[in-house]
């Protein structure tokens, strides 16, 4: 019972600068002038293309992430212990730099006549990425990839490399090993792994603000709401929280069905 | 050994720390100022917080906002410390004065108030000058590239040209965006209503496709690297831009304008309104205003300081406009509660 109070300092720090401020976001998003209302939430029904289309933008890049990420996960956590190291750090590394830069950094890449279009050109094939969806896709994906690949990666180096041994003994091809051994070993990681790409991805603001200027997504509106008006702010903040509540709790849920009580 | 070589290097580190913090100040200000607005010392440049507490024995705390909407937003629902001194634009000034959020300005304590430009004095947003001082003014205009914009820039107009598909860079603020509408379509932006409203609206969805992006500060990336053409900004920030590409210019549309003046103003709540008033009388020395006008490099209020400012910009014309160019422009003045809410609205909808 004891070991309950070392997560004191946590328990603190969260009802300070999480419970209560969601508690303003409820309270701004259910008011008007002091008043109860509900217009705020008739107000953000203008809201829905946007807030589909940034989930759907969202979904594609934790897919990209995570198809990417996997095989690169798998093949990191069989390397000997000197190049999980390196490849660790450089995957790490660009997130030592600050998340503004780093987007700055992909407008210059990105933009026409940008080192990108020029190396397409090299070929004969013309491209053009700034200010298209693309472009903001691939930001989610540099931005949020190492949160797809980081957890998929440790639960990896978890499984025991006798398992994999004994199943290619017992016969299995390289292929039903992946399917039976590696794949439900490693879903754990590949959960929570989703959750952390498509949670962020999908309230990210700056990221369209600057890949695609002129067709923003909902985080960026809900900051703009918030310099207008808290209450309108808020009720697309807390509609924005219920998606991902749900979408958190549904793959969960998938997680848990195979692995029991692993994820996160 | 090493021990105490340790310490005594602590407390050889610690010791600019304490000369500086240490000091006692008599009193101090929260001054909540736009970003990039004050001569700050950077680049050998005057420094004017420094010199200020120095000579005053007051201490400033400074911080930045980036608009007029926001900066409002932090005054309604602010619970901490009180500011004293803030620089909103004319529209929001009279905004402040009507919601009774800011104070009359006690000029006595202002001597320095005299260098002001009679053509920035008494202008309809704060029609006696009661409340406000005026910091500094500009003009929104058209940033153009002479590389990529063959023809002659004079009109709004041109921002609506299907040649310029995904090459205009329009700002992101909601007054200066509807102004350039419904000065197009013949309106008058203080004066205007609900439909003319959403026929300025219709103009400027006409114009998304044409749109590079929608923005603030990334209009310095997009103008200074050939990104776009055509861009709607500021007088005073285009001049910035082409001292880093020389193909571009700058020009204020026939139709007219808006001239902003951002102006001093003191928060009713204010907590050191004396302290307020000797900052103010500071900020209006022809010789530290000449300093800020030379950082800033927007239109300064200040006509004593005309003559320090280097000569370089003060004969620059799209810095210090012919009287040709206030004959045209107008300023903003507040717009009715509902009005304003329902054009910010529109502006959003613009862009969703």
């Amino acid at each position: 019972m004891k070991s309950k109070w070392t997560a004191t300092p946590y328990f603190i720090w969260m009802a300070i600068f999480i419970i209560v401020p969601l508690g303003m976001v409820v309270y701004y998003a259910f008011s008007d002038d002091g008043k109860f209302s509900l217009q705020a939430f008739l107000d953000i029904t203008i809201y829905a293309p946007v807030f589909f289309k940034s989930l759907w933008l969202a979904l594609i890049a934790t897919v990209i992430s995570l198809v990417i990420s996997y095989p690169l996960a798998y093949m990191m956590s069989r390397a000997n212990a000197v190049t999980q190291k390196t490849m660790v750090m450089l995957i790490m590394l660009p997130m030592w730099m600050n998340f503004l830069l780093r987007i700055y950094a992909l407008v210059t890449l990105l933009q026409e006549n940008g080192l990108v279009e020029k190396f397409f050109s090299l070929f004969g094939i013309e491209v053009s990425i700034i200010n298209t969806s693309t472009a903001v896709v691939i930001g989610m994906v540099y931005n949020f990839i190492p949160y797809m690949l980081m957890p998929i990666y440790t639960v990896m180096t978890k499984i025991d490399n006798n398992l994999i041994e004994a199943a290619a003994d017992l016969g299995s091809n390289t292929f039903n090993v992946f399917k039976k051994v590696v794949i439900p070993l490693s879903l754990p990681g590949v959960v929570s792994g989703i959750t952390m790409v498509f949670v962020p991805a999908a309230s990210t603001f700056l990221v369209a603000q600057y890949l695609d200027g002129s067709n923003k997504l909902i985080g960026d509106f809900i900051e703009k709401e918030f310099l207008r008006d808290y209450s309108t702010g808020s009720a697309l903040s807390l509609v924005l929280m219920v998606v991902m509540f749900i979408f958190i709790g549904l793959t969960n849920r998938f997680g848990n069905d195979d692995m029991e009580g692993m994820v996160i | 050994m090493k021990k105490k070589l340790c310490i005594l290097l602590c407390l050889l580190l610690s010791l600019p720390w304490c000369l500086t913090s240490c000091k006692k100040y008599e009193s101090e200000i929260n001054v909540y100022n736009w970003g990039e607005y004050i001569s700050d010392g950077s680049e050998d440049t005057y420094d004017v917080i420094r010199e200020f507490e120095l000579k005053y024995n007051i201490k400033v705390n400074y911080t930045e906002y980036d608009s007029n909407e926001y900066m409002y937003n932090v005054l309604k629902n602010n619970t901490g410390s009180a500011y004293d001194i803030l620089v909103p634009s004319e529209y929001m000034v009279a905004k402040l004065i009507e919601e009774d959020m800011v104070q009359k300005i006690n000029f006595e304590n202002i001597p320095n108030y005299k260098y002001i430009d009679e053509k920035y004095k008494n202008l309809p947003f704060d029609p006696n000058n009661e409340y406000s001082i005026p910091y500094f003014a500009g003009t929104l205009g058209i940033v153009y590239n002479k590389t990529m914009v063959d023809e002659e820039v004079d009109s709004w107009e041109i921002l609506w040209d299907e040649k310029y598909k995904e090459k205009i860079f329009m700002i992101d603020n909601s007054r200066d965006a509807f102004a350039v509408a419904l000065t197009v379509l013949g309106y008058d932006p203080n004066n205007c209503t609900k439909e003319q409203i959403d026929e300025a609206m219709e103009l400027l969805k006409k114009q998304r496709p044409l749109v590079y992006t929608y923005g603030m500060d990334q209009v310095f990336n997009c103008m200074e690297q050939d990104q776009c053409a055509l861009g709607v900004y500021y007088a005073g920030d285009a001049v910035t831009m082409m001292e880093n590409n020389e193909n571009l210019d700058f020009v204020v549309p026939k139709e007219g304008s808006n001239m902003f003046v951002d102006s001093i103003v003191i928060p009713k709540n204010a907590e050191n309104k004396e302290g307020a008033e000797k900052f103010i009388n500071f900020l209006l020395d022809p010789e530290v205003s000449a300093a800020n006008a030379e950082y800033v490099c927007y239109t300064s209020c200040n006509e004593a300081s005309y003559e320090l400012i280097d000569e370089e910009i003060i004969e620059d014309d799209i810095i210090y406009p012919d009287e040709e160019v206030y004959e045209r422009c107008f300023y903003f003045s507040n717009m009715e509660k509902e009005l304003y809410d329902y054009l910010q609205k529109a502006w959003i909808k613009v862009q969703i």
